[in-house]
């Protein structure tokens, strides 16, 4: 890089049920946007005029959230006029996606100081109205074999030979992680309550975490994936892997991400940003990497990725603190553990989205914030942060404080 | 204490009466506590079999708490709007879940709140009352339905269908309210309690009518949700519309039309409920709002109830008014005086004047009969009121006579001098003039204590502004008689006292005057007449002043300089005289009527007239809001001085006369109303400023000062 690609701040709204029971249904995509973005102004008495660039992550860019979500946050958040914005969609990837090719822009001296995050309203934009090739044409997925990520998910467990109790412990421990974090004010530097416009707190705190969670509560979910598998998925899956008896589906909505809303925005800027404006940097973008995998069982991309960073930084696995892998499902964490050959205790620390939820092109904006907070709390000095991706990708970023 | 009556009968119907302390019941905390008192009651009631709201009173219920939006400033109180309205939200919920039939019997008028609770029932009845308006008229005084009201009825009507009520305020009859959607069926007064039981017995157990629309499974909002993308055009294209319309100046019916369209397919039923209150709650802390309640709520109040009549002498009637003049203001009179009941004789100089005069009034009904709202023999009716005549002999006996003649002092002391005599023992003569002095006036008649001004506004029949003016001499008798009148042809009456150009005239001329001086300082003629729209008057000035005709306004300054009455030297704006002088005498720029004025008028439109480049300064610009500033404050600062003066008798009067009769914005509130919401001590601060850069004709007056020393508003 010709220039180091600085974390000046990195924010995030808490995380509701992304239905229209949840706390943030309400609120459209544009202003939970636009809280995060007011509120990076206010806290570093920000020149909006200044930002070179808004680079925000959905998967969903239609409805409420269509004709880039981005440049439209910026204008209704009273931005200067002269602040581009742009949406990207690499699937659940694109929070992190925006944050790399900020660091990218940056770090090539191309621009100077860039917001990069996403924004995902579940429950005002289901999960799938985009529809698109990889879900809704039959040509394609005939050819492709393009099955449902859930059924990735239980066909790796299947192949590691991961029990229903297995996934179910680790969610367990997702949530008492999460809730211990949360509790523990863990989050509070990084999460923007969001208001309405009387200035009245419409959530506070993530409140999806579920921290009563047990074994015995979480035997009790039927699998999510079964009876869809045995519409035809599991055979179509099954025929790209013959070494698999039958795929057994261990995933239930309790050890699988939950559907949820929120947003997250990252400031990543030059030096001479840091300097001009008067930022302390918090930390850096030492690496990024994406790559992709086989699409059907789609979800074992982030250990390749999280090396693919590793090798670029010219760093090792013992090089880095702490982990974070997106609990997309359990089986795509225990894999990317297993992948890399590190222990539970350095990964995902906070809990993670099966827990919290994961409102799907804000998540792994999200992340840098989590891991930037834990490594000031542990005073430690580097974290991967690695999301799986549909299509068979995997995306990771590797941080380090300075 | 006033209450929720609960009656049971012996069917099991439980019929409860709405009956709060006052004349009418209104939605406030006393409403808020007894709804919920009879909400519990019902739900615990093991064998209720129906429930009928209805009222004591000659109305439903009619709007909410005013006084207390008005006084609402503070973050805690809007936070404590928010918990009512919430709560109020969850008390219709209550009744939407009720296992049995829900009904309203609407007995008179159910507005704004009131409405909003029979949208909560499942059933609305009204009886045929003519005088029975059902409607969410908040918007028109800076508010919206804050209580279900945008939710339920886009869920009814579809976003479109629903605009006309929650945006524009519409109000209906109970029959077009019926055609409409929003009630069910008209009956008789004393038939509507039995209908509503009848509808309540028939409906126990049938699912589908004890469900609502909105809790119905699979239900469409009619024309379909907002992201349809047949809609998504037509969401942008509306709020253009709805700007184009307020100009973008009111906040209210933008977050309306907002939580229409979220509540159509956006956001689930509940959520739009909290997302309309969220919306709704700072409403009254908006300057805007504030303005809206306190003149055209409170301050129309209180000059429809008579605070500027004098006290103490009894109310009358006038029964038998003579009109001289024929003309556009004598046959617009002529109408409001035969539809309020009283016996017109209405005289010109020639039988076929009076007769086209008389006219009009026909006219004006056959477009009601046409629409259906009238018929053939009310119209007759109406018309056999009023007598055309050129003779003079109708005339004897009227208690009133309204001279309308052509503005000339020789003129209207002649008709003065040949028909004072025909007034009854002790009648009363009414001068209308909007700019002649009425003290002068007087002096031709031979009883000055029975002559007074009343200066009507055009067209009189829609206008509903009567400017009073008291010579010197005029009794308070002859004021509180003439006041009567006003109130008795349904017109808003504010009180003045005789001095040049009254209140009205005046004020509205110092704008037109500030406008002139801005185009003869050279600056874009196209910005005076834009910013002027921008500020919220209805027309932009120079149009407005082509339409008045600036050879109208030179030849009164003209006449009142000649008559003594104003000295030139003291002219506020000299550059703005020399050029309407030079446009009218030297480039004969008259006015629309006469060809064009500041525009030439084509049959494709208008456009300025190019002669105007000879003071046009290329490159001489001052700030926007400056030129905004002038214009308003040349006003403001104008009605204070009046106030100061004396000629006003209250600023309520002041504040209603320039929204009805001359144009201020009615976001302002009123031009003494406008000082309150933006700060006395910040409205005098800017005058200085203004005065400073642009004379001394925007020096805060002393009423101004002394109330910006104790901060004291104008009330």
């Amino acid at each position: 890089m010709q220039s180091e690609a600085f974390i000046f701040d990195a924010v995030r709204t808490p995380r509701s049920k992304g239905k229209s029971s949840g706390a943030l249904h309400e609120v459209k995509p544009v202003k939970l946007l636009g809280g995060l973005l007011n509120a990076l102004e206010q806290r570093h008495d920000l020149d909006t005029a200044y930002v070179d660039d808004v680079v925000m992550g959905c998967t969903s860019p239609l409805g409420d959230q269509g004709s880039n979500v981005a440049k439209a946050a910026v204008i209704n958040a009273g931005w200067d006029e002269s602040v581009p914005g742009v949406q990207l969609d690499r699937f659940c990837a694109s929070g992190l996606e925006a944050v790399n090719i900020a660091a990218a822009k940056v770090g090539s001296g191309q621009e100077d100081l860039m917001v990069a995050g996403g924004v995902e309203s579940m429950s005002r934009v289901p999960m799938g109205s985009a529809g698109g090739a990889m879900f809704a044409d039959v040509e394609y997925v005939f050819n492709n074999k393009s099955v449902p990520q859930g059924i990735g998910a239980d066909l790796i467990a299947t192949i590691e030979g991961w029990t229903r109790e297995d996934v179910d412990a680790y969610a367990v421990e997702s949530q008492k992680r999460a809730a211990h974090a949360r509790d523990g004010g863990r989050f509070d530097r990084s999460v923007i309550p969001v208001k309405d416009e009387n200035g009245f707190t419409i959530l506070e705190r993530d409140d999806f975490i579920k921290p009563g969670t047990d074994m015995q509560k979480l035997g009790a979910l039927n699998a999510s994936f079964e009876a869809i598998g045995g519409y035809g998925y599991d055979d179509m899956a099954l025929s790209r892997y013959p070494q698999v008896a039958a795929i057994k589906h261990v995933h239930t909505p309790g050890n699988s991400s939950g559907i949820v809303d929120g947003a997250s925005a990252v400031m990543i800027g030059s030096e001479k940003a840091g300097k001009d404006l008067g930022l302390t940097p918090r930390g850096r973008i030492v690496s990024t990497a994406v790559l992709a995998t086989d699409p059907i069982i789609m979800l074992i991309g982030p250990g390749p990725a999280a090396k693919k960073a590793l090798d670029k930084a010219g760093l090792t696995v013992n090089d880095v603190d702490l982990w974070e892998i997106n609990e997309a499902f359990a089986s795509v964490a225990m894999r990317y553990m297993k992948d890399l050959d590190i222990g539970h205790e350095v990964t995902n620390v906070n809990g993670g989205a099966i827990a919290m939820g994961h409102p799907l092109g804000a998540t792994g904006a999200m992340l840098v914030s989590t891991m930037l907070d834990e490594l000031e709390r542990q005073d430690k000095k580097r974290a991967m942060i690695s999301l799986c991706v549909g299509g068979g990708m995997g995306i990771s970023t590797l941080i380090e404080r300075v | 204490m006033g209450q929720f009556v609960y009656e049971k009968d012996a069917d099991g119907v439980v019929t409860i009466t709405i009956d709060l302390d006052g004349a009418v019941n209104t939605v406030g905390e006393e409403f808020l506590l007894g709804l919920e008192e009879v909400v519990t009651k019902l739900k615990a009631d093991s064998d209720l079999q129906g429930v009928i709201f209805t009222s004591a009173k000659d109305t439903f219920v009619a709007g909410g708490d005013l006084e207390k939006l008005l006084a609402a400033e503070t973050e805690e109180d809007v936070k404590e709007l928010y918990d009512y309205v919430q709560s109020f939200k969850a008390l219709q919920r209550d009744l939407e879940k009720l296992p049995v039939p829900v009904a309203a019997a609407i007995n008179g008028s159910a507005l704004g709140g009131g409405l909003e609770l029979c949208l909560a029932c499942n059933y609305r009845v009204a009886a045929d009352r003519h005088d029975l308006r059902v409607g969410l008229p908040e918007v028109g005084l800076g508010l919206m339905p804050g209580a279900g009201g945008c939710v339920r009825m886009v869920y009814l009507l579809g976003v479109q269908g629903a605009m006309p009520y929650c945006i524009e305020g519409k109000q209906l009859r109970p029959q077009q309210a019926v055609d409409a959607g929003i009630i069910h069926k008209v009956v008789s007064a004393d038939e509507l309690l039995a209908d509503a039981k009848a509808w309540v017995l028939g409906a126990r157990g049938n699912k589908d009518l004890l469900t609502q629309p909105w809790d119905t499974k699979g239900y469409r909002v009619p024309g379909g949700i907002s992201n349809a993308p047949k809609n998504l055009a037509m969401i942008s294209g509306g709020t253009a519309m709805m700007f184009q319309k307020t100009r973008g100046l009111m906040p209210a019916p933008a977050r309306i039309l907002d939580v229409m369209v979220e509540a159509a397919g956006r956001l689930d039923f509940e959520s739009a409920l909290r997302y309309e209150s969220r919306r709704f709650v700072g409403l009254p802390l908006l300057p805007e709002t504030k303005n809206m309640i306190a003149s055209l709520f409170f301050g129309l109040n209180k000059v429809n109830g008579g605070a500027s009549r004098p006290k103490g002498v009894p109310k009358s009637k006038v029964k038998r008014v003579g009109i001289l003049g024929a003309g556009m203001m004598g046959q617009g009179i002529a109408y409001c005086a035969a539809v309020a009941g009283i016996d017109v004789v209405l005289k010109d100089i020639s039988l076929q004047a009076a007769e086209k005069g008389k006219a009009y009034t026909a006219k004006l009904f056959d477009k009601k009969v046409a629409r259906g709202h009238k018929t053939e023999a009310e119209k007759e009716e109406i018309l056999a009121r009023i007598t055309a005549t050129d003779q003079k002999e109708p005339l004897e006996g009227c208690d009133l006579i309204i001279e309308a003649v052509f503005e000339r002092i020789d003129i209207k002391d002649k008709v003065l001098a040949e028909h004072q005599e025909l007034l009854a023992e002790g009648g009363i003569w009414a001068s209308n003039t909007s700019t002649l002095p009425i003290t002068r006036l007087s002096q031709s008649s031979n009883n000055a204590a029975k002559f007074i001004g009343m200066h009507f506004f055009s067209p009189v029949d829609k206008m509903p502004l009567l400017e009073i003016v008291v010579g010197e001499e005029t009794s308070d008798e002859t004021l509180a008689r003439s006041f009567d009148f006003a109130r008795q042809i349904k017109k808003t009456p504010i009180v003045v006292n005789d001095s040049v150009g009254f209140y009205t005239s005046r004020t509205f001329g110092s704008k037109l005057e500030e406008a002139a001086q801005l185009v003869a300082e050279g600056i874009e003629p196209m910005m005076v007449e834009n910013l002027s729209r921008a500020t919220g008057l209805p027309t932009g000035l120079l149009s407005l002043h082509d339409e008045v005709s600036l050879s109208l306004t030179r030849d009164v300054y003209e006449t009142q300089v000649e008559m003594g009455l104003r000295d030139p030297k003291d002219d506020a704006t000299p550059a703005a005289r020399e050029f309407l002088h030079e446009m009218v005498g030297k480039h004969d720029r008259k006015g629309k009527a006469h060809g064009g004025g500041y525009f030439d008028y084509g049959s494709d439109g208008k456009r300025l007239w190019d002669g105007l480049s000879a003071w046009r300064k290329e490159g001489h610009a001052i700030p926007d809001q400056d030129v905004k500033d002038r214009i308003i404050f040349r006003a403001v600062i104008e009605s204070l001085v009046v106030l100061e003066e004396g000629v006003l008798r209250s600023v309520a009067d002041a504040n209603i006369g320039s929204i009805m009769g001359i144009g201020a914005p009615v976001q302002t509130g009123g031009y003494l109303q406008y000082v309150n919401t933006y700060g006395v001590q910040r409205f005098k601060d800017r005058c200085d400023e203004l005065a400073a850069a642009y004379g001394e004709r925007f020096a805060p007056p002393a009423i101004l000062q002394e109330h910006a020393a104790d901060n004291r508003p104008f009330v």
